[in-house]
């Protein structure tokens, strides 16, 4: 019950090697870098009023998460423990593949973000924060006099 | 695992035809069974799909996420809605007694040995 040296789930080792490879060659320019991989994995996506990040963070209390924002960069950190046996106990570790320990992570916002207007939602492993954009810059039309 | 039926025709429809994530596991195994965590970060409970048949277990999962709308996606590292683990169970395993509980993206199982595969100490009567 090992863990083989030779592993029969090809697919999930080329997964693996994959992120890992992803991880060594997606730089970013920006200077604040948005490199992949890290922990924990996130989306971001947009609307015309508002930013949006969902950051994967399974099993940690959402009291303990840490989300702020300063000088337009959003800080997500936090920990999560091992769920793996105490080292004492009689128990064998045959994968061990989860995160655990301390994490995080930092994005740089875009400028036109208004940072008194979040509401971050922890739902189903998900942290999901929202930033809404500033009134002045929403696209408006101008009318003609 | 009641709705076995139901998911094992789910399973053949998904099989091999969409491209999934991996979740990461944890396994450890004590005397008495075999514990597996698996991360399934956006996954609600109910469409988590668990399957045990013969010796396969089939660890399935849609995420779902609170999209508003027109949102256009601008990095994605979890860039495939849907995860898909398969293991390979051991005969000592008593598949009728699987125990699972899905809490904040977290599945955890138990699985826990037959009666006969569990130690059992044998006490030594003095005559």
């Amino acid at each position: 019950m090992y863990r083989s040296l030779f592993p029969h789930d090809m697919l999930a080792e080329l997964d693996r090697l994959q992120r890992e490879m992803s991880r060594s060659f997606d730089y970013s320019p920006s200077i604040r870098g948005m490199a992949r991989g890290g922990v924990p994995a996130m989306n971001v996506g947009g609307t015309p009023h508002s930013v949006e990040i969902y950051a994967f963070a399974p099993g940690i209390d959402p009291a303990s998460i840490e989300v702020h924002i300063e000088k337009g960069v959003l800080v997500i950190a936090g920990e999560r423990a091992s769920a793996l046996p105490a080292r004492e106990t009689k128990a064998n570790v045959h994968i061990d593949e989860r995160f655990s320990g301390a994490f995080r992570r930092v994005v740089t916002l875009p400028d036109d973000v208004d940072p008194d207007k979040v509401t971050a939602r922890y739902r189903d492993g998900v942290l999901h924060i929202s930033i809404k954009r500033r009134e002045t810059s929403l696209p408006r039309r101008i009318s003609v006099q | 695992m009641n709705d076995k039926t139901d998911v094992s025709r789910k399973e053949e429809s998904t099989a091999g035809t969409q491209a999934t994530l991996t979740p990461p596991v944890d396994v450890f195994e004590d005397a008495t069974g075999i514990t597996l965590l698996a991360d399934l970060p956006g996954v609600p409970k109910d469409a988590l799909h668990l399957h045990v048949e013969a010796e396969t277990l089939t660890i399935e999962g849609e995420v779902a996420l609170e999209v508003p709308e027109g949102m256009e996606a601008t990095h994605a590292e979890v860039s495939l809605p849907r995860y898909r683990r398969v293991f390979t169970l051991s005969r000592e395993l008593d598949t009728d007694q699987v125990s699972a509980e899905f809490r904040n993206g977290v599945l955890t199982l138990r699985i826990p040995k037959a009666q006969h595969a569990q130690p059992r100490r044998i006490e030594v009567e003095v005559a």
